[in-house]
């Protein structure tokens, strides 16, 4: 029964497909983080967006994490000087829960997320920077933006505090 | 339990995660070492991040008193990081 290997159907070899570009590999695997930080890529200007960023923030910084916040795009516009004392803008997927989410934040008296951030800053290390490319995009300078930002950067130098991190979100 | 006197109670009912978490932890840092704090709470997230936070931190929960509101009243000890 054992005894006799049945010759699997010969099946050609797959076509070769022709001379690809090897692609660019890393030398290296990607190191495991070194840094007790979290990243975040915050590229949402809408304030359900900035909520849960600004939340994430100060839970990482309360568990001891750094924390390094990348603006970019419309981050970078919500973080403009005095936007966000008039930003009642949420996500369009669901403009429709709008009005209930603004009443709700009203009435609960919810601290804004500009509020959470200050409050991550004072309790730990947060750093919050912007994106030079959305800066020129906007026609935007350091001082045209609230003073939590701390320095405007680019993207190669926010990836390398990305890289040594132990985890990075996007919102 | 031995009598602990609270010096400071914190009442952050109201206040969302994690605000009651960042009373307590501003209300610990001014506080002095031994020194004995209370903050209650109404927000459910505060029932895995208070002692959470504070295993963390190297300070110490003392107790969690369930209130009739259905808050909770964390009991905490300062102890400075060795």
């Amino acid at each position: 029964m054992f005894g006799s290997t049945p010759q699997p159907p010969q099946i050609p070899p797959a076509k070769q497909p022709e001379q690809l570009a090897p692609l660019p590999m890393p030398k290296e695997m990607t190191p495991p983080a070194t840094a007790n930080r979290m990243a975040i890529v915050l590229f949402s200007g809408t304030i359900d967006k900035l909520m849960s960023a600004s939340i994430m923030a100060t839970g990482a910084a309360a568990m001891g994490m750094d924390v390094e916040i990348f603006l970019t795009n419309w981050g970078v516009w919500a973080f403009r000087k005095d936007d966000y004392l008039t930003n009642t803008r949420v996500s369009a997927d669901y403009a429709d829960k709008r009005g209930v989410l603004l009443e709700q934040i009203a009435a609960k008296k919810v601290t804004s997320w500009m509020e959470n951030l200050e409050g991550a800053k004072e309790i730990g290390s947060v750093r919050i920077t912007a994106c030079s490319h959305s800066m020129t995009l906007f026609d935007l300078q350091l001082s045209d933006l609230e003073p939590i930002v701390d320095e405007v950067i680019g993207v190669a130098a926010f990836i390398e505090r990305a890289r040594e991190s132990a985890m990075t979100l996007y919102i | 339990m031995s009598s602990v006197t609270i010096t400071r109670e914190i009442d952050a009912r109201g206040s969302y995660c994690p605000g009651p978490l960042m009373e307590l932890i501003r209300g610990l840092k001014t506080a002095a070492e031994g020194e004995v704090i209370a903050v209650i709470s109404s927000d459910p997230g505060s029932k895995t991040d208070i002692p959470l936070w504070v295993e963390k931190s190297g300070n110490e929960l003392l107790t969690v008193e369930p209130l009739a509101d259905g808050a909770a009243r964390f009991i905490v000890r300062k102890h400075l990081r060795k």
